[in-house]
């Protein structure tokens, strides 16, 4: 029991970890060929993101919208499904709350109007994921290829109905919302003056939670998680696999979409063109790193959101752009190490029983 | 075994070989005599297509020493194992099937003709090498438009082409009909009579005494002996293979089955009417198949895989839509109904792949003890732990389900002691008809009597059985009736007093039976 | 006149996504799912600018171009083939590591966020309806061969015998001593190589490198893939089909009752169309994506 505990824990772990270093290892490889110091730029790195109220803040916010589509991308995985749509589900999410928002008259609380914008949200994500789910379920259509394509299509589609429709004179973004703004968190804490960060990561906290529960405690969890790992077992089980399928790109999607009100409700308080930029293929990476349990998915937020963050706190330095070079290799390293590192656990363990 | 290494066409000498936590080769050895036909024989899971894999060189051995007419080879790769004239034949064919046969024959070793590939070069070569081989098959043709004999004949073709002389079959009949065995048989003796050496993987002992010179038995990836056919019995292979005496077909006699009451006797338990099941590639699977199934009864299904017993028992089961026909439960029809609503209405089933269907293997014990019965232990969404933990405690222990810790993976199990968990479930649930596919296969001796003793129990208990098994002795020593499945129909069913090997035999190969 | 001109615009839009997508089908054929073609692409046009900037000749800049594509994809090869990692997700990040490392290395190399300076490419002054500098553009011609060339490779060698087979049953092309990753090693480098030389293409047309210029092309050309069945000679007619929706979109601009952005959505509508089916449906190779297992 303990053995098997400890084995888990370490083919769980150890992925991350080798990640991280090889990421350093190329960060200081890019750091020196920019002519910098390695340790100087680190220490920037967390001086600019934990080191104070304000870049903490900001790498709170970025947690929110990452923590949002690392668990939509993870509870498609979970049902055996690559979602690799979060990107325009978030935009689509944002999109429906913005203009929900902008047709709101002023002055209703925002205790009231927050299920609303959820359900808005929710909806806007969850009508991607869900056709990509539907086309998926009804005919087969890889939802790989299908997500990555409507992504293309969604984010013209919004791009024409902000531009043709919505969109407030010479800008890209929508009216302000009139009611259901939500505040910041430096209204709570002051020290968070100027960051972003807002009341939405409770929202994303209490998701991580639910997300937790809905996959390992409730029926439909169990179901969508045995969906995913033997589809002819779950087909036996009475599991209707087809509607499983459809139903988590739904679930995926919403979560994705919910994610949209961190820039809307709680930030800019309009919905922006390409405001979701990344966002959905980063949580790719969170729910790879996170190892698909919501909890896991939190600290890779976390995590991601610190490197996109300390990113521009050493923008001075070395070229922000450095960052996106470590995220990827993060992914590549992590993707890499995985199957590696079991192979590697699993033959040290073998040779160590006999 | 203690022969000269100079006299042996193969000689494999402490063979280990490991796939994660499973030994799937023990210090396993085996000697071959040039221009001889070779048995290697054993129970499923016994280490003989490992064996023979890494004889091939597809797995390189984790120790021990390998030796091919006297030469060193330990460790090669296919490459060098196709040079040296050593071709395998696999169970699941190693075709590519949008390929023609040619390509399929040619792939690896392609005729060119300034650096393209010389497409009618390679038929022409293909279509020679049938003339002189006796295996004829039309080299243009997709190889997924092939029978499965056709397709295997393109299997022997592609050795031959390579120029084998020592050729691998790994159980070759297990797909055949009776006429293509024999004209395997034809195409093997011919090859021995060539000087070519041949190894048959096997568990069918009557192939082993009609075909071979001399067999090798292997048990739990270790080599148990090697013996000369005309030397041997099949009951002294059988013991060799399990390790002990056993009984052979039909020694154990049911009780005879309980007397039915009243309102059973009336109403089958299972009654299923001209059942027609449609399949991707054949048009009709389970063609027009009728049958009832009384309380307290086994009806055995015998018959060569693939003849339609798999899809008869996934419609059932509601695992595959029905063409036509219907299926009645206690005299309710459920030809609609979900696996989900069948299961509610009474039908328990063990299913043939455990590994794919009868468990989620990454699922813990516990969990994969309520797999299908979920919903009886959710409470308002979710799950009920506490009572799935109780649920595998009992089973566990009623059971003997090793290990006992509810909590560890599926995937960490025996094969015995998997099927022991989709055993204990589907029996454990409130249920009236059972369907038994392959209830035993892959595992271990001690299971497979455990598990008889279970379906003998439920029948006596009034429980009403389907048991299909593609092992006869299994059919017989349980079975009250016994249907035999060819071409998708029943071709005939027999009462158990009846039914012989001889008589199952003829008619699982569509010898007899054909009018009825 | 106005429709050849509309024919050579077709043409040169269309040649980046020839490029790639030969390079597409080659890896989807053996196994391997060409998510990161957008990648390798915008590696290659970078490296082609740098190549031609520094050695102030397109054809340093072509080489360049090919070498940038193929470290990326020897990238992916090692991953998903050697260590077996997940093919969607390396994908994914070779092309964000694509974006992000073109990105730093356009600050380091040339001190802006934006774009290089300005390089030597192929063209000549544009006359008429451009087709005069299309054959003059050495690279237009390699466009209108690649898939030609891939089709060749793929049905009339030995080599793209065994890719077929490999990506439909590597067990058993394995079985008769097809060394599989090798096969797979070589249709992955050359699809990056490929795929390098449409960015190239890029690069040297604008005669500079901008900051993620292939904008999504390398998806297109992964749409033509899938659209057009894995077949390179379909798969080329699908590159014509969307770049020729390309060039309606460009020349209506303003002047249609139809919306740019819809004209954009048309390759991937079209993509989802065949992959449900709704038309004879796409069937993958059988082993795609599964070098994983």
């Amino acid at each position: 029991m303990n053995g098997r505990l400890r084995a888990q824990l370490e083919e769980t772990i150890l992925p991350p970890i080798v990640a991280l270093l090889i990421a350093a290892l190329v960060g200081d490889l890019l750091i020196l060929v920019y002519g910098q110091s390695p340790a100087a730029v680190y220490r920037l790195l967390i001086q600019g993101t934990w080191g104070n109220a304000y870049g903490l803040g900001q790498v709170l916010y970025k947690t929110t919208t990452l923590t949002f589509t690392g668990l939509a991308v993870a509870i498609g995985l979970q049902a055996g499904l690559f979602n690799i749509g979060a990107e325009s589900q978030l935009a689509a999410g944002g999109f429906a709350a913005g203009v929900v928002g902008a047709m709101l008259p002023a002055g209703i609380p925002s205790v009231v109007l927050l299920p609303l914008f959820i359900a808005a949200a929710a909806i806007g994500g969850g009508l991607v994921g869900g056709a990509a789910g539907a086309l998926k379920a009804k005919w087969g259509a890889h939802e790989v290829i299908t997500t990555i394509m409507l992504n293309f299509v969604v984010l013209a589609l919004l791009n024409y109905l902000t531009v043709a429709h919505f969109k407030v004179f010479d800008t890209l973004h929508t009216a302000d919302i009139r009611s259901g703004a939500l505040p910041r968190l430096s209204a709570v804490v002051p020290a968070f003056h100027g960051s972003a960060a807002n009341v939405v990561l409770v929202l994303a906290l209490a998701a991580v939670a639910a997300a937790w529960w809905y996959l390992y405690r409730s029926r439909a969890g169990y179901e969508l998680r045995a969906a995913g790992l033997q589809p002819g077992a779950a087909e036996y089980g009475g599991v209707k696999v087809s509607r499983v399928w459809w139903q988590a790109m739904l679930l995926s999607g919403a979560v994705a979409g919910i994610g949209g009100l961190n820039f809307v409700l709680g930030y800019k308080h309009y919905y922006e063109d390409s405001f979701a930029s990344g966002m959905g293929f980063l949580g790719i990476a969170v729910a790879l790193v996170g190892r698909n349990n919501p909890l896991g998915v939190f600290l890779a937020a976390l995590l991601f959101a610190t490197l996109s963050q300390g990113g521009l706190a050493v923008n001075a330095v070395v070229p922000k752009q450095m960052v996106e070079v470590l995220q990827a290799v993060v992914i590549i390293a992590v993707a890499t190490s995985v199957p590696e590192v079991r192979r590697l656990l699993r033959g040290a363990r073998r040779s160590a029983a006999t | 075994m203690t022969g000269p290494a100079a006299g042996f066409a193969v000689r494999l000498t402490g063979i280990e070989k490991s796939f994660g936590p499973v030994r799937a080769n023990r210090g396993a050895s085996l000697a071959v005599a040039p221009g001889e036909i070779h048995a290697l024989v054993g129970e499923n899971g016994a280490g003989k297509s490992t064996l023979m894999r890494v004889l091939s060189g597809m797995y390189a051995p984790d120790a021990g020493t390998m030796e091919v007419d006297g030469r060193d080879v330990t460790g090669w790769s296919t490459a060098h194992a196709i040079a040296a004239g050593v071709g395998m034949v696999h169970q699941h064919f190693m075709l590519v099937p949008p390929l023609t046969v040619a390509e399929n024959i040619v792939l690896g070793r392609e005729i060119t003709s300034h650096g393209q590939l010389d497409r009618a070069g390679a038929e022409r070569a293909v279509a020679e090498l049938c003339a002189r081989t006796g295996l004829v098959v039309a080299p243009g043709r997709r190889v997924a438009d092939l029978s499965v004999g056709e397709a295997q004949r393109v299997e022997i073709l592609k050795t031959l082409y390579r120029g084998a002389k020592l050729l691998i079959l790994d159980e070759p009949t297990a797909v055949l009909s009776p006429p293509e065995v024999d004209e395997l048989w034809r195409v093997l003796a011919r090859m021995r009579a060539g000087g070519d050496t041949i190894v048959l993987i096997t568990h069918k002992l009557d192939e082993v005494m009609e075909i071979s010179d001399a067999v090798t038995v292997m048990r739990h990836g270790e080599t148990v002996g090697r013996v000369a056919t005309r030397e041997t019995s099949p009951a002294a292979l059988a013991r060799m293979m399990v390790g002990r005496e056993v009984a052979l077909a039909g020694a154990a006699p049911l009780p005879p089955a309980p007397a039915h009451t009243a309102t059973s006797a009336d109403r089958p338990a299972l009654e299923v009417r001209e059942l027609t099941v449609a399949d991707p590639r054949k048009a009709r699977a389970v063609d027009a198949v009728s049958f009832t199934l009384a309380p307290g009864e086994i009806l055995g299904v015998a018959g060569v895989e693939g003849n339609g017993q798999t899809e008869l028992v996934e419609a059932i089961a509601g695992l595959r839509p029905a063409r036509a026909g219907a299926v009645l439960l206690d005299g309710r029809d459920v030809t609609r109904l979900t696996v989900h609503e069948r299961g509610a209405a009474g039908l328990s089933h063990i299913p043939e792949d455990r590994q794919r269907r009868g468990l989620v293997l990454d699922y813990s014990i516990a969990d994969n003890l309520v797999l299908g019965q979920q919903r009886l232990y959710t409470r308002r969404g979710a799950l009920d732990g506490a009572r799935i933990a109780d649920n595998a405690r009992r089973r566990i222990e009623q059971f003997d389900i090793r290990p006992g810790d509810p909590a560890a993976p599926a995937r960490t199990l025996s094969g015995g002691n998997q099927q022991k968990i989709v055993v204990a479930r589907e029996m454990g649930r409130d249920f009236s008809v059972l369907l038994a596919a392959q209830p035993t296969r892959g595992v271990d001796v001690g299971a497979i009597e455990f598990i008889h003793a279970q379906l003998r129990a439920a029948r006596g208990a009034g429980k009403a059985i389907l048991l299909v098994s593609a092992d006869l002795t299994e059919i017989l020593a349980l079975s009250d009736r016994i249907a035999v499945m060819y071409g998708g129909r029943f071709a005939a069913v027999l009462p158990r007093a009846m039914a012989t090997e001889e008589v199952l035999g003829a008619y699982m190969t569509g010898a007899a039976g054909q009018a009825a | 006149m106005i429709f050849l001109a509309l024919v050579a615009q077709t043409v040169r839009i269309s040649m980046p996504y020839l490029f790639a997508s030969a390079g597409g089908v080659l890896s989807e054929r053996s196994g391997l799912i060409g998510l990161g073609l957008e990648g390798y692409m915008l590696a290659g046009a970078f490296t082609a600018a740098l190549g031609s900037y520094y050695g102030q000749n397109p054809w340093v800049g072509v080489i360049a171009g090919v070498g940038g594509g193929m470290a990326l994809a020897l990238l992916y090869a090692l991953c998903s083939i050697r260590y077996k990692a997940d093919q969607v997700v390396v994908g994914v990040a070779i092309n964000l590591l694509a974006v992000g490392a073109t990105r730093f290395f356009l600050r380091l190399v040339f001190r802006s966020s934006s774009n290089s300076p300005r390089v030597p490419g192929f063209s000549v002054v544009e006359t008429g309806t451009g087709f005069l500098a299309l054959a003059h553009n050495p690279l237009i011609w390699m466009g209108a061969l690649s898939i030609p060339a891939v089709a060749w490779l793929l049905y009339r060698t030995p080599f793209g015998l065994r890719v077929r087979a490999v990506g439909e049953h590597p067990g058993a092309a394995l079985s008769v001593g097809v060394p599989v990753p090798k096969v797979q090693w070589i249709a992955v480098a050359l699809s990056g190589a490929l795929a390098g030389l449409g960015g190239a293409y890029l690069a040297l047309d604008q005669h500079q490198f901008s900051d993620q210029m292939t904008a999504g092309r390398g998806f297109i050309a992964l749409a033509a893939v899938i659209f057009g069945r894995w077949d390179p000679v379909r798969v080329g007619f699908a590159c014509l089909l969307f770049a020729a929706a390309e060039t309606m979109e460009i020349r209506l601009q303003g002047t249609s009752q139809i919306p740019g952005q819809f004209v954009q959505m048309i390759p991937y509508l079209l993509t989802i169309v065949a992959l449900a089916g709704v038309v004879g449906r796409a069937v993958p190779p059988a082993a795609l994506g599964k070098s994983g297992d």
